[in-house]
């Protein structure tokens, strides 16, 4: 690991102070940082702890029609909360779902969103050609060890997938973040913080310099009771997914009134399947429409060799995760 | 509050195997034997920190590049060899200590962001001279074959009780599943933890 300056924050305005030095970086739990830090991918200046900043930034609240989740709380604590569980299935099945017991006691919720592509050509900088690591160079997973990497929202510059199950969920679910920065305080849609690869695969947010995750928004409708989250793995626990689906659904007797479908570990960022969500309202609930939204949501998703199987493990994955929600009790 | 000391308990048993291992091998390599390295020798780059580190119930001073993880200041500065380093990265859980009563990765954390809090490595478990239940358990169930996860195991194993994710097998198999086990002693495992849940919910 490379040397940097340690900054310990003892509060949001001067953690602010300190991520101004030139190539900081937020520490929180760790587990994407030191990681990466460790492998020479991510090589900071300064780590700003900001741990301290729990005080702040680190509570859980159902306000008016809208769950608050504080940027510092950590996944094991919102996934065991009981309004969480209740009304928000799942949120709390994608954090359940994620990493390990270990993982989750530290991860905080602002850094597990921003977590790193397992792309191996990504982390193993004994590869050149990665243009998210070394923009220019290149991408050996094109016509590399793709299995895992994505088929929605590649481009011929990097087909690195998010890993993350969290934010499938905030995806799906239209939550709101909470960012603080050195020009003050803004709110992003959840949706517009991932960037797409495109040309520019090693911008993967649309975070400023300095700006920081304080917390998130997420708005309760009358098909946040009604979600669950499948995630399709090779192994059973512990495991990135091989394909996930965030569904929640409004239901009239059978018949969807509004549909809610994120999609995580088949594309480049946190996935909303906005035309499968379209195509099932007014709908029966059935197979044939559980599929027919399947076709939508993966219509643009473009396979590079090994990973063609994720299209229709893709696929079933929705079709199961609705017909799944459909038979739910709420 | 000591200064960089370890536990202070005579040898350890890493100094004898290094000893051990040093004799067996000095015919072979007498005519090329160098001296080691001073195995304390800071690393050179950052500037130095100087923290305390609150580990089973004992205040350290120390001086650390703030590269230092927990993990590394556990076993390098402290003597604390009971944690270990498996992957060094966060996948195997061999390094699991509880921080506050929660089980986290020693390697994956840095020394510098755990001051003021309270560090348990399986070296602070027994308690009275007495083996803790789980430590008791996994070796009447033979939980372990090289034994080299079971410190990791032990300490992911008394939080899973804690947290109330040991009621059922499956709950057991999920619950441990930070903690790779080479040998594949998984049956086992499960066994002991089911019985020294028993044992602790008892107590």
């Amino acid at each position: 690991m490379r040397p940097f300056r340690y900054e310990h924050a003892a509060d949001r305005a001067q953690a602010l102070t300190f991520a101004g030095a030139a190539d900081s970086q937020y520490l929180a739990g760790g587990t994407t940082l030191i990681d990466l830090m460790k492998l020479d991918v991510i090589r900071p200046g300064t780590l700003v702890d900001i741990n301290a900043l729990a005080r702040e930034h680190g509570e859980i609240a159902v306000e008016g029609d809208h769950l608050r989740l504080g940027a510092l709380v950590r996944m094991a604590d919102a996934a065991e909360h009981p309004a969480v569980r209740r009304d928000f299935p799942v949120i709390a099945q994608s954090l359940e779902l994620a990493a390990s017991p270990q993982i989750r006691n530290m991860a905080s919720l602002g850094g597990n969103v921003l977590q790193r592509t397992r792309c191996t050509y990504f982390r193993d900088t004994s590869w050149a050609a990665c243009n998210k690591r070394n923009p220019g160079s290149g991408c050996a997973a094109l016509a590399g060890v793709n299995r895992k990497l994505a088929v929605l929202g590649v481009s011929d510059r990097c087909i690195a997938n998010y890993p993350g199950d969290f934010a499938v969920a905030l995806a799906a679910l239209g939550a709101t973040v909470d960012v603080e920065g050195p020009a003050g305080r803004r709110v992003i849609a959840f949706e517009d913080l991932h960037r797409l690869p495109g040309d520019t695969p090693h911008i993967e947010t649309s975070l400023k310099p300095g700006e920081l995750i304080t917390g998130f928004s997420i708005p309760s409708g009358p098909w946040t009771r009604r979600s669950l989250f499948l995630k399709i793995r090779d192994r059973q626990s512990y495991e990135f997914a091989l394909a996930s689906a965030a569904v929640a659904l409004d239901l009239e007797g059978g018949t969807v009134r509004a549909a809610r479908i994120g999609l995580g570990g088949v594309a480049a960022k946190p996935w909303r399947a906005h035309d499968a969500e379209a195509g099932l309202q007014g709908r029966r609930l059935d197979e044939a429409a559980a599929r027919s939204a399947a076709e939508a949501a993966f219509a643009g998703a473009r396979a590079h060799g090994q990973n063609a199987f994720r299209i229709e493990l893709g696929k079933r994955t929705v079709v199961r995760a609705l017909l799944e929600a459909g038979r739910l009790e709420a | 509050m000591a200064r960089d000391t370890g536990p202070g308990r005579g040898p350890s048993r890493r100094g004898l195997l290094t000893g051990a291992t040093g004799a067996a091998a000095l015919p072979l390599v007498a005519a090329g034997a160098r001296k080691p390295e001073p195995r304390h020798a800071p690393p050179e780059g950052s500037p130095h920190m100087d923290i305390t580190l609150s580990v089973n119930g004992r205040d350290h001073r120390l001086s650390l590049d703030p590269r230092t993880t927990l993990l590394d200041a556990l076993r390098e500065r402290l003597d604390l060899t009971g944690s270990k380093k498996g992957c060094d990265h966060g996948q195997c859980g061999a390094c699991t200590v509880h921080l506050d009563g929660r089980r986290v990765l020693a390697c994956l954390t840095l020394a510098a962001s755990v001051q003021g809090r309270q560090v348990t490595t399986i070296e602070g478990l027994a308690r009275d001279g007495g083996l803790h239940p789980m430590q008791a358990a996994f070796i009447e169930h033979d939980a372990f074959q090289c034994g080299y996860c079971t410190p990791g195991q032990i300490m992911s194993a008394v939080a899973c009780v804690q947290e109330g994710h040991a009621r059922t097998d499956a709950a057991i198999g999920e619950y441990m599943s930070g903690n790779l086990c080479r040998c594949a002693a998984y049956p086992k495992i499960v066994a002991a933890v089911r019985d020294a849940a028993a044992r602790m919910e008892r107590a």
